[in-house]
């Protein structure tokens, strides 16, 4: 299911937006609670939000657009985020891409977060994501890790069930 | 010999040290907020009284506390400009958007002793009368939000947050904000512009001053981590003392990220100015030399918007002789005092004290094209010599270190690059991302043209014998 308002995300977006005098200050938040339990940020959530925070709909599909880390359409269910600059880079980050790609047989010179066929894995290079003394540096989902040989790599990919 | 010197970092990386309040209260934590809450007015000469406020603000301004994010920008100074008269009310925002390439001292501080800067954001909120402030972290530390939340919520059940905080009358609230992945969001309109909900655009300035028309058009205060933690520690000690620390005009400490081709890459935090580049680099107290075989090639010094300097680099620093006179002496880069002031005369800046090592296994052109993705990448779009030559900048690089490159590029993408700081951009970004591009083709301007004719050599030689062409276009498919 792409998007359902479910009482728990109700009360998460009531508890949000009393942090902020005023609501649209916790669209942000809104859609990083909406993105943590549908992988993604659809139309109807779009839609949703906006009436939550009695805002026109572009005032949310704006920030949807610009922010990297929200998704506008399903991805992997583990995504694989392996940090590009020049620091990681120094230390093997795209090495380490090119192996995660080629491990699960995806195109290890196209631009962009790519996804197997069988929807389990999505690989993409980020930016900079602020560990650059031990690189290369990688996050699967929400965890971080770091020095990332491609025997940990394996190992990480492994645990993905 | 240089040594660290842990302020900010004293405990974190203690065994046993965690991040829960229990573990800072042992260790005298929230002790610098109640000494803060419990200060009492002044009486002065003229018949004037000082406020408990006021006295903080001074004491800070005493400290010659620099801002840790990047500017270095006196912090005291900042805090004078805020608009106290308007009426609304004055906000704080600590900016934990952690993300100038090479930069990870941040993250040590909100992961390892939220609290402290929770304490060090309670003062500096207490300091300025402001009762509801944010930490806005990167989106990408999901675990710092979460360890801040939890932080968060230890301090107001220990009332060191909320309504009349440790019985002293004063009341505060503070909240986590997360960002989704934008760079521009470490600057500091920008970042307010995202915490509002909107599309992180920076704003221009006059007007939108933040210590004058900030979040929601409020006065608004927005600090570094670092430099908000170092706020803890001036009330602790006291401004003079914190003076003492560091090397005038640079006091305190910094918390240096060393990362590339050294043997410990990692932070370590000294007094600023106490160490040079070459120590941080080689002494084995710190990045331990490079790898093994190899040489130094360049350093960027301030994280990836810093001016790059070149191994061998020569600078003339201003120094007073014996008699107190002013003379140059000629400084190897590897010698310059690790501080706001040296690396600012030597035409870099120390930014986020984020060093880079580069040694000769670096094709320098790649680097470069690196950062120039990077920047391209992150440019907001407002701005169009920003966005365009951002993007301009990267592409031609892009060509260089794809076998399609001339040897006319060098020149190319500096031109690109002086056109587009100096005021014809919002923000500063503009300027961060030129920098690197000048000083990258100003000190190692050969590499790039020789690669650049190697490439046009070789395009001329297909041209000559066409079917060379399909191998070479096959070759590199």
């Amino acid at each position: 299911m792409s998007f359902q308002a479910t009482k728990e995300l109700e009360a998460e977006v009531d508890e949000l937006v009393t942090h902020y005098p005023v609501k649209r200050a916790a669209s942000l938040m809104v859609l990083h609670a909406i993105q943590e339990k549908f992988g993604w940020i659809s139309r109807e959530a779009v839609l949703w939000t906006a009436k939550k925070l009695e805002l026109p709909p572009i005032n949310i599909q704006e920030i949807l657009t610009f922010y990297p880390m929200l998704r506008q359409e399903p991805m992997g269910k583990y995504q694989i985020k392996v940090c590009r600059t020049l620091s990681c880079a120094l230390g093997g980050a795209y090495e380490l891409r090119e192996h995660l790609c080629k491990k699960f047989g995806l195109d290890a010179h196209a631009h962009g977060a790519q996804t197997t066929s069988d929807g389990k894995f999505t690989v993409e290079f980020v930016e900079c994501l602020a560990s650059c003394g031990t690189a290369p540096v990688m996050m699967c989902n929400d965890d971080f890790y770091e020095g990332v040989s491609h025997a940990k790599a394996d190992e990480i990919v492994g645990k993905c069930k | 010999m240089a040594q660290e010197y842990k302020l900010i970092l004293k405990y974190a990386d203690e065994p046993g040290y965690t991040p829960d309040i229990e573990c800072y209260l042992r260790h005298g934590g929230y002790a610098d907020l109640k000494k803060a809450l419990a200060i009492a007015p002044k009486d002065l000469a003229d018949g004037k009284k000082l406020s408990p406020q006021e006295q903080i603000r001074e004491d800070v301004k005493i400290s010659g506390l620099r801002g840790r994010g990047g500017a270095g920008f006196s912090c005291g100074l900042k805090w004078s400009f805020v608009d106290r008269k308007s009426g609304k009310p004055i906000y704080l925002i600590c900016n934990a958007d952690e993300s100038e390439p090479g930069t990870f001292k941040d993250r040590q501080i909100m992961y390892k002793d939220p609290h402290q800067l929770i304490e060090g954001m309670a003062i500096s909120c207490f300091a300025n009368d402001v009762h509801l402030a944010y930490i806005y972290i990167r989106g990408e530390m999901v675990d710092g939000a979460k360890i801040l939340n939890e932080a968060l919520k230890e301090a107001r059940a220990k009332n060191f947050l909320g309504k009349n905080i440790c019985g002293g009358g004063y009341d505060l609230e503070m909240h986590v904000h997360r960002g989704a992945g934008a760079y521009i969001c470490g600057e500091e309109t920008g970042l307010i512009e995202s915490l509002e909900g909107k599309r992180p655009y920076p704003r221009i300035k006059p007007p939108y001053f933040p210590a004058i028309l900030g979040l929601w058009m409020c006065p608004t205060i927005v600090n570094n981590v670092e430099t908000l933690c170092n706020v803890k520690h001036i009330v602790a000690m006291g401004g003079a003392a914190f003076a003492k620390l560091g090397t005038p005009n640079n006091t305190g400490t910094r918390i240096v990220s060393l990362s590339g081709h050294v043997k410990k890459p990692g932070y370590y935090e000294i007094e600023t100015g106490k160490a040079t580049i070459g120590e941080l680099i080689n002494d084995p107290k710190f990045g331990g030399g490079l790898r093994d075989g190899r040489k130094l090639k360049a350093v960027i010094p301030g994280g990836s918007s810093a001016k790059v300097f070149k191994a061998g680099e020569k600078f003339k620093l201003k120094k007073k002789d014996a008699e107190g006179k002013e003379i140059l002496v000629e400084t190897d880069m590897l010698d310059l005092p690790y501080d706001f002031d040296s690396l600012a005369a030597a035409g870099s800046m120390s930014g986020s004290s984020a060093i880079i090592v580069m040694d000769d296994s670096t094709d320098i052109v790649e680097a470069l094209a690196n950062l120039s993705e990077f920047y391209a990448h992150e440019s907001c779009g407002q701005c169009t010599p920003c966005r365009e030559g951002a993007l301009w900048m990267s592409k031609t690089l892009h060509r260089l270190t794809h076998g399609e490159g001339r040897a006319a590029d060098a020149d190319y993408l500096v031109k690109i690059a002086d056109n587009i700081p100096g005021g014809r951009t919002i923000c500063a970004f503009g300027e961060a991302c030129s920098w690197p591009v000048q000083s990258f083709v100003a000190k190692f301007k050969d590499e790039f043209v020789a690669k650049g004719a190697a490439d046009e050599a070789r395009h001329a030689k297909q041209v000559a014998a066409p079917v060379e062409t399909k191998e070479l276009a096959a070759a590199h498919h």
